[in-house]
Parts: structure tokens; C-alpha cells; sequence
């Protein structure tokens, strides 16, 4: 069974078109990258899908329900959980309540306590422990985007949306959240992500999305979709595009 | 939270210890001390625990003194009539707050900042249900003596403000003071995790109008005379939130602190340095802010015993 389905979903904002009719399945257990220049409209699907823009058109289908018009909170509690390419830690809070918010409100956790509890094996799987009694405001950006995916898992979610996990981060960072998100994936939860770095797609996942101008203009299998000239244009250009340069 | 209630207890003690013993000045200071400990614990709800500055506390006092006092001059009880402010203020604050806690910020300050004003100039122009600007006469409470009536309001605050503050403790402690803390560290986030925002939001508004309502009825019984420009002064609402931010905002003792620290400062100052008291109270208030500003709870007690010690 689809576990997402878009149809005809477009935004505008004012006069801009930022997502035009974008129609776009999601199968279980699927890793997908969504790719596409600065401004294509990634992360503008992402906050269509968990509501924080409301579609202009179109329909967003989860799970078999019509979520479109729900309220964030809604989709969070639906199962499906992001996060932000921005972080967006409780800074004040200590790493421990931050992960307890995520199981406590969408994870569903009848106490405080047992919020606290069901935080601690997230916390440990992303590697946070040692630092659980700490501030949020006070980790490193590395540990910061963990402490994202720790929310994010502690809301049990059946899809995660990962909004450039890897940004600002280093080779050795980048490698060790490959491997969490490698681990997610094994756990059977369904992933999008959004992400730039073509060497992190192309190890990760079964399926590219392309977006370019908020317009779906390819997707399939990671060899075949860089191939595409559609792609290589949107990426580098027309003139490039024609040279027919294979690495692109 | 054991120790949070031992503190509380100790604290309850030493105020019944000091009505006893006391002279009508310190038993009229204390229950004036207890009234504000209420509207600081109760502005810490929505200011404090949820993050929205909220000014519309002078318009609950107001709201809760004249439903109050409307039902006790048709003949209702005084327990009726305190009863009734906290079920109108409720249901009013419910509504208001869906409406208003859609704006952040500074927006929401200053839209609760016209709410007091609103409801002054209603209270002022219903003048067949409110008296209007000629104020209202409540019945005098039938008690065997001026001291019979201090004592019985002393203790009609300090039960009020018992249970605002186990109420407080509670909220703490639950899943709703939770997802208040998460709403006031970032609210977006809070939302995208799944926390009801908007519902958690008007609960902590509910709850900070409904005592304060309730304050505000027992304190028209008690002065039995009530006009709008007193009970709708701006002050009520200023105030609670000095003393909050003076004690430390979001904590459950900070309220009370604040509160006892703010009417002693104010009582200090006013006693000995009458003729420029506010502007003595202002600077004492800014230093305060600036060398405390997250309030006097902030301070590292431990590490001060251990100065003190070595």
C-alpha cells in the first residue's frame, strides 16, 4: 500500500509559483533523495506535507487519510515527523526534555516520566547519553542535528522528512549520520531527504525526486535520474547540458 | 515536587504564624501580599510558563470584582458570588484567549493591554447592571467585628492562594507545563512535534484569568465598594508581571518571592522616602532587572553557602 501519495499539490506565494502540480508516490521502506537547485521548492514541499503552508491546490493522502488540510500538530501525530534544515532545539531545555516533547506529544507517552524514559533509548541510539542532563543550546551543530533525528524518532514516526540533515557538517560527521539514517531506514521507517551532497543520495537512496522551478521534472533510479539532460540543464545549464558531459 | 510541597507548607506556616500575632497593619499588608501572590502566580501561567506577555490581568480582576459584585447586591452569597466570577471569567478568558493567542509577541502584549481598557469603558457605560462611574455598594459583610472581617479575608485569600499554587505545582509537573515550556522555548517546533499549541495556550490563559478573577471578587467583598478606574487599574496588570520577572518567570516559587520582595520593597520605600517613592521603586526595579534579569531565583545559592563557608 502507498504510504504518501501527492496529487496536483501546488503552492503559491502571492505571484510565485512554488510548487507546481506536483504528483509524487511514496512506498514503504523506500529512502528517497528530493534534489533540485537553491529555490526548486524542497523544502517548500516539506512544509506543505506537514502543513505549515497549507496547499493551493491539490491533495496530500497518507496512510489512506486525506491529511491535507490538517494543522501541523495533526501530521505529527499521523506519523510523520522532520526536521528542519535550520535546527530548531528547546534551547533552555536539557537534551533529555527535548527528545521527551517528541515522545510526549506525537509518540504518544501517557507521563512526563514515561516520556523521559522512552527519550532515553533514543537518545542512546543517536549517541547523545553522555550528554543528556546538558542544555541543548549547548551542543555542536553535529550533535544538534543528532539531537533533531532523536525528536523526530521519539515521535514514532512511519515517515521521516530529513530537511539537509548533512548541511554545514563535516566528512566525518556527515558519515556518522549517514549511518543513523542508514539504521533508521533498517527499522522500516520510510524516508525523504532532502540533500545536496550527490555522493550522500547516491549511497542512500533507492529513488531521486527532482525538483527544478517547483516542478517535479524527473525521478527514478539514482544512475539513471543525474543521467537525465533535464537534470544536468537545471543543475548547470543548457550549454553544459548539450556538451552531453557524462559525470555531470 | 515532595520538596516543592514541604517549601510551600513551610511557607504557609510562618503566614499563619505572623496573622495571629499581628496588628491590623501587618494582617491588611499580608492579605493585600496574598492577593498579589495570586495574580503573580497567576500571570506566570501565560507569562511565565507559556512565554506570552500577557497584560489583561487588571481586566480579569476587574471582570471577576464586578461579576462578584453584581451577584452578591442581587443577593447572592459571597461564596456564590466568588464562585460565579471564576465560572464567567473562565468562559470569557476561553474565548478571548482562541481569539487573541493568535497573535505573538508584541502584538499579543498590546492587544491584552486594550482588553483592560475595553472592559473599563463597558463597566463604565452599563450603568443599569454595573453602576457605571458611580461605583457599587456591596452588603457589608455581617461579622461580629472590624477585626472578625480582616481575619476572615485573610483567610479567604490565603486559602485562594493555597490553591493557585497547588494548582501551579501540578501544571509543573504535568504534561501541560511541558508543552507550555516547549511552546515558550520555540513555539514552531513545538507545533511540528505534535503539542497542541493552540489548546495548551488557552489553558494557561484559563487558568490565569480564572484566579485572578476569583481574587478579584473576594477583594470587592472585602472593600465592599468598587469603581472601574479601581478595580480596572492598569496597575494590577503591571505589577504581577514585576514581581514574576523580579522572582524568577516559569519557576513555582518564583511568583511568591517576587511578590513578598516587591510590597516590601514598595511598603520600605514608601514609608521612608514619601515624596519620590515610585521614582525610588523604578530604579530599584531596573537595577534589578539588569543585574537579575532571570529573577532572584537565578542566584546560585549553593555556591554562595560555599563561599560564605570557605
Amino acid at each position: 500500500m502507498t504510504l504518501l501519495r501527492l496529487t496536483g499539490l501546488s503552492r503559491k506565494f502571492g505571484g510565485l509559483n512554488a510548487l507546481t502540480d506536483i504528483d509524487l508516490t511514496i512506498e514503504p521502506n523506500e529512502v528517497i533523495g528530493l534534489i533540485g537547485p537553491n529555490g526548486a521548492g524542497k523544502t517548500t514541499l516539506i512544509n506543505v506535507v506537514t502543513g505549515v503552508h497549507p496547499a493551493s491546490t491539490g491533495n496530500v493522502v497518507f496512510d489512506g487519510n486525506d491529511i491535507t488540510h490538517y494543522k501541523p500538530y495533526q501530521v505529527a501525530r499521523s506519523g510523520i515527523a522532520r526536521t528542519f534544515q535550520i535546527v530548531q532545539p528547546f534551547p533552555e531545555m536539557n537534551v533529555l526534555d527535548n527528545v521527551a516533547a517528541g515522545a510526549m506529544a506525537a509518540g504518544g507517552a501517557r507521563s512526563v516520566n514515561d516520556a523521559r524514559n522512552q527519550a532515553m533509548t533514543h537518545l542512546e541510539f543517536v549517541g547523545l547519553m553522555p550528554f543528556a542532563d546538558q542544555p541543548a543550546s549547548a551542543l555542536t551543530l553535529a550533535m544538534r542535528k543528532r539531537l533533531e533525528l532523536a525528536k523526530s524518532l521519539a515521535m514514532n514516526p512511519k515517515l521521516l522528512l530529513l530537511d539537509e540533515v548533512n548541511a554545514g557538517l563535516n566528512a566525518a560527521e556527515i558519515d556518522q549520520a549517514l549511518k543513523l539514517v542508514r539504521e533508521i531506514s533498517a527499522r522500516g521507517v520510510t524516508i525523504l531527504l532532502v540533500e545536496h551532497l550527490m555522493k550522500v543520495v547516491l549511497s542512500l537512496c533507492t529513488r531521486i525526486v527532482v525538483l527544478h522551478h517547483g516542478k517535479l521534472i524527473a525521478q527514478g533510479e539514482p544512475d539513471r535520474v543525474i543521467r537525465d539532460p533535464l537534470v544536468v540543464q537545471a543543475y548547470l545549464g543548457r550549454r553544459y547540458a548539450d556538451t552531453e558531459h557524462p559525470n555531470a | 515536587m515532595k520538596r516543592d510541597i514541604l517549601i510551600g507548607l513551610g511557607l504557609l506556616v510562618l503566614l499563619v504564624i505572623i496573622s495571629a500575632v499581628s496588628g491590623p497593619y501587618l494582617l491588611r499588608l499580608s492579605t493585600i501580599v496574598l492577593m498579589y501572590i495570586v495574580l503573580a502566580l497567576s500571570w506566570n501561567f501565560i507569562g511565565g510558563m507559556a512565554g506570552y506577555p500577557s497584560f489583561a490581568t487588571a481586566a480579569f480582576f476587574g471582570l471577576g470584582a464586578y461579576t462578584g459584585a453584581v451577584v452578591q447586591t442581587s443577593g447572592g452569597s459571597m461564596y456564590v458570588a466568588w464562585c460565579a466570577a471564576a465560572l464567567m471569567t473562565a468562559v470569557v478568558s476561553g474565548f478571548l484567549g482562541w481569539v487573541l493567542l493568535r497573535l505573538r509577541g508584541h502584538y499579543f502584549a498590546i492587544a491584552s493591554f486594550a482588553l483592560v481598557e475595553v472592559f473599563r469603558v463597558l463597566t463604565n457605560s452599563m450603568t443599569d447592571i454595573t453602576g457605571g462611574g458611580m461605583g457599587l455598594n456591596l452588603p457589608v459583610p455581617q461579622l461580629a467585628s472590624v477585626h472578625a472581617q480582616a481575619v476572615f479575608f485573610f483567610y479567604a485569600m490565603l486559602g485562594l492562594a493555597i490553591v493557585t499554587f497547588a494548582v501551579t505545582l501540578a501544571v509543573s509537573h504535568s504534561k501541560l507545563g511541558f508543552g507550555l515550556r516547549c511552546i515558550q522555548q520555540n513555539e514552531p517546533a513545538a507545533d511540528i512535534l505534535g503539542i497542541k499549541t493552540t489548546l495548551h495556550k488557552v489553558v494557561a490563559f484559563i487558568l490565569s484569568a480564572s484566579f485572578v478573577a476569583v481574587a478579584g471578587a473576594v477583594y470587592a467583598s472585602w472593600v465592599y465598594y468598587i469603581e472601574p478606574p479601581d478595580v480596572f487599574d492598569i496597575m494590577y496588570s503591571i505589577k504581577p508581571i514585576v514581581m514574576v520577572l523580579l522572582g524568577g518567570a516559569g519557576t513555582v516559587f518564583g511568583p511568591i518571592i517576587g511578590a513578598v520582595l516587591y510590597l516590601s520593597l514598595e511598603e520600605i520605600v514608601w514609608r521612608n522616602l514619601l515624596q519620590v517613592n515610585t521614582g525610588a521603586l523604578g530604579v530599584l526595579i531596573v537595577l534589578l532587572v539588569l543585574y537579575l534579569p532571570r529573577g532572584f531565583l537565578s542566584l546560585k545559592f549553593k555556591r554562595l553557602r560555599k563561599k560564605v563557608t570557605t
